[in-house]
């Protein structure tokens, strides 16, 4: 690796500053540039622009629960809502925006490198994560509307005679594609954290978030191949008349559900993992404290993924083809490295001198929500629970809380964290806490009615129900809440515009950062760095910074308030 | 190289006795065949960083007390702007599209992954250094 001097001089040898002078601007640097940053800005936005129209689904889907009896959407435009929703929150959302957006942007960064190590197959990736969203959304264009059996595809309601037409096969060619997406990012995530980083960042320095994005990209290549196999297994006996999922033919429709499953449930710590990186990198900046056991972490992220594949059958407990005892047992288990997490993030924030700013907030949000979504997740592990509450609201609250509390408020408070080196500009701070507060209230109100919607024994995927079910009072709270949260997103949108129209320069290390990507300006210069700090602990910039405080001086954990260090 | 060996090696050993426990226990054969194809997900990557982990130089990145003038030379060739992905990316939505709207799409696309897998191909003789 070169140091920095040398490579400004290589640089200009070659020609290299495109960008800053006179490099292709606009539509043309979107569809041609291999940086890193313009990548995971495109991927971000991108992602959330399909959140967007997903979440115009959910209103869409909430309004038409409103009342009994309402007729809203047809029964077939309901199906196809929630197929849709969830597979684009899900496959176009909360992974791409994670592992596409933040990780591209922030992982060479964060270990001082000056692009990902595969630049046009990172630009390929993001390319087919675009045209999978577009072939997903295309269905509704259609004559027989998208896809409408649930983003999980259960066979046999995916066969050709359960779900004719073009939707759903443009539904498998969008899996696949961002499927591939996925692995091609993941390859260069892996690559790049294990063969870029700078002189001295050993592992073990890494930042959390470095880390959970290899273990993330660790478990994408575990677990998507297995989806595109059943994507093709599922085509296949679409049109070509193999039997992989149907009894008539010998085959087992249950075989869908442990293959998908296979794949699934390694994806929901794909979409979790990420977003933990990005609580463990906000919770020590605003704490002014190093994480709490650093290790521990480390070492708990790896335990879950190790223990994520061998739980994919909690999901199928009612099939009655599965061996309970053992997946249920995996399942709680996997409560063990959770708490670790929990309780590290407590006590990170533990006699910290901490500072509510939007980003800390968000991660507040999280730990409420994440926490209420995984103790109902050890409950559904237990499979007579699961069997009382199997494919009712609960489950739909359940994974929610789950996966809404961390890609949407793990997600935000990166989003707010590192939009000043995104862009360069701050963004409005009281605009930002009343979008938290709405996105918090409104979420919540959202999701604990439907435990109780659940535990009355409302199914999931029904457009209607009736007077007498008793759940018509909950499922307008859950409505209301549902539009305060959609609320706050416009919130989002009136400060983005806002801070784009009036820019207030953010600087280049606005949070007092502790790691590599708030050494650079920003946003960072093409190749990122034109100077390192020398590293020699896990936060180099705090030691750079803070000398009196450094790290490889003082190992204790104790925070350094503000107060303290500014009558020094 | 050693942690990067030592992390895949590890999950690979797990998934490998989650496998034996499942193989005795559950004796479903399907899972059984997943767990064992992941296992060697693990072990795989960890046999090819272990292999190089003894033949490389020890590298700055894995000492605890490497300067950043320790690394001389450069990084590698990264390339600077090129659309080939972007062509690459729409000859495989192209080839994709066939599947659903027949085989007319797939002689578009298909021109196209040919012409930009070749042109992507050239063009890496041409990256710069940074």
């Amino acid at each position: 690796m070169t140091i920095a001097e040398e490579r400004n001089d290589l640089s200009n040898e070659e020609g290299g500053h495109e960008h800053e002078h006179g490099g292709p601007r606009g539509i043309y640097l979107w569809l041609t540039s291999t940086d890193h940053k313009v990548i995971g800005k495109s991927y971000m936005y991108t992602a959330l622009i399909f959140m967007l129209i997903a979440g115009a689904m959910a209103m869409l889907i909430r309004a038409q629960l409103t009342g009994p009896n309402n007729h809203i959407v047809s029964q077939q435009t309901y199906n196809e809502l929630f197929t849709i929703h969830g597979s684009m929150m899900l496959y176009l959302f909360a992974g791409p925006f994670a592992f596409g957006g933040f990780a591209n942007y922030i992982l060479p960064l964060q270990i001082g490198a000056p692009d990902m190590a595969f630049p046009r197959l990172n630009a390929l990736s993001y390319w087919l994560f675009v045209t999978g969203g577009i072939t997903m959304l295309s269905g509704f264009f259609t004559s027989g509307g998208a896809a409408a059996f649930g983003w999980v595809s259960y066979a046999p309601l995916s066969s050709y005679s359960n779900a004719p037409g073009a939707g759903p096969d443009l539904w498998i060619v969008a899996i696949a594609l961002t499927g591939f997406s996925g692995i091609f990012t993941a390859v260069n995530l892996i690559t790049t954290a294990f063969y870029l980083r700078a002189p001295g960042l050993t592992m073990f320095r890494l930042p959390i978030f470095t880390w959970n994005m290899i273990v993330t990209g660790m478990l994408i290549l575990i677990a998507f191949p297995i989806l595109t196999a059943a994507m093709i297994m599922l085509y296949a006996d679409r049109h070509f008349g193999a039997h992989f999922f149907t009894v008539s033919g010998g085959g087992s429709p249950v075989m869908w559900q442990n293959l998908f499953w296979f794949f699934g449930h390694p994806e929901v710590y794909i979409l979790a993992l990420p977003y933990f990186g990005i609580v463990s990198e906000v919770i020590p900046v605003f704490s002014r404290k190093p994480i709490f056991g650093y290790k521990g972490l480390v070492f708990a992220t790896l335990a879950i993924a190790g223990l994520s594949t061998g739980v994919w059958a909690h999901h199928m407990f009612t099939t009655g083809t599965v061996l309970l005892p053992f997946f249920s047992a995996l399942s709680l288990l996997i409560a063990v490295p959770t708490g670790v997490k929990v309780f590290t993030w407590i006590a990170t924030m533990w006699g910290g001198d901490i500072e509510f700013k939007t980003p800390m907030l968000f991660v507040i949000g999280f730990l409420f929500t994440f926490v209420m979504g995984g103790v109902t997740g050890v409950m559904l592990a237990a499979p007579p629970i699961d069997f009382a509450v199997h494919d009712t609201y609960f489950v739909v609250a359940h994974f929610h809380q789950v996966l809404a509390g961390t890609a949407v408020f793990g997600g935000f408070s990166g989003f707010f964290y590192w939009y000043p080196k995104l862009t360069g500009r701050m963004y409005r701070e009281s605009l930002g806490k009343l979008q938290f507060w709405m996105a918090f209230v409104g979420f919540s109100l959202t999701f604990f009615p439907q435990y109780l919607i659940g535990l009355r024994g409302m199914p999931r995927r029904v457009p209607v129900y009736l007077v007498s079910d008793h759940v018509t009072f909950l499922n307008q709270l859950s409505t209301v809440g549902a539009f305060l949260t959609g609320a706050s997103f416009i919130v989002w949108l009136i400060n983005m515009w806002i801070s784009w129209k009036k820019p207030v320069a953010a600087g280049d290390n606005p949070w007092d950062g502790h790691t590599l990507e708030w050494a650079t300006s920003s946003p960072p210069p093409h190749h990122n760095f034109v100077s390192l700090p020398p590293i020699r602990s896990a936060r180099p910039l705090w030691d750079a910074n803070h000398p009196e405080h450094a790290d490889y001086k003082n190992q204790g954990h104790g925070s350094v308030p503000r107060e303290r260090e500014e009558q020094k | 190289m050693k942690v990067e060996y030592r992390i895949y090696m590890g999950i690979g050993i797990f998934v490998l006795l989650v496998t034996t426990v499942y193989f005795f226990w559950a004796k479903e054969y399907g899972g059984v065949t997943m767990l064992f194809g992941t296992a060697g997900l693990g072990i795989m990557p960890a046999l090819y960083f272990g292999w190089w982990r003894k033949r490389m130089d020890p590298r700055p990145e894995d000492s605890e007390t490497a300067t950043l003038a320790e690394s001389k030379g450069a990084i590698g060739a990264f390339p600077s702007n090129t659309i080939w992905p972007f062509v690459l990316g729409m000859g495989a939505f192209l080839s994709g599209l066939s599947l659903v709207f027949g085989e007319w799409t797939l002689v578009i696309g298909g021109a196209l992954l040919i012409f930009a897998a070749a042109s992507v191909t050239l063009e890496s003789r041409r990256g710069g250094v940074i």
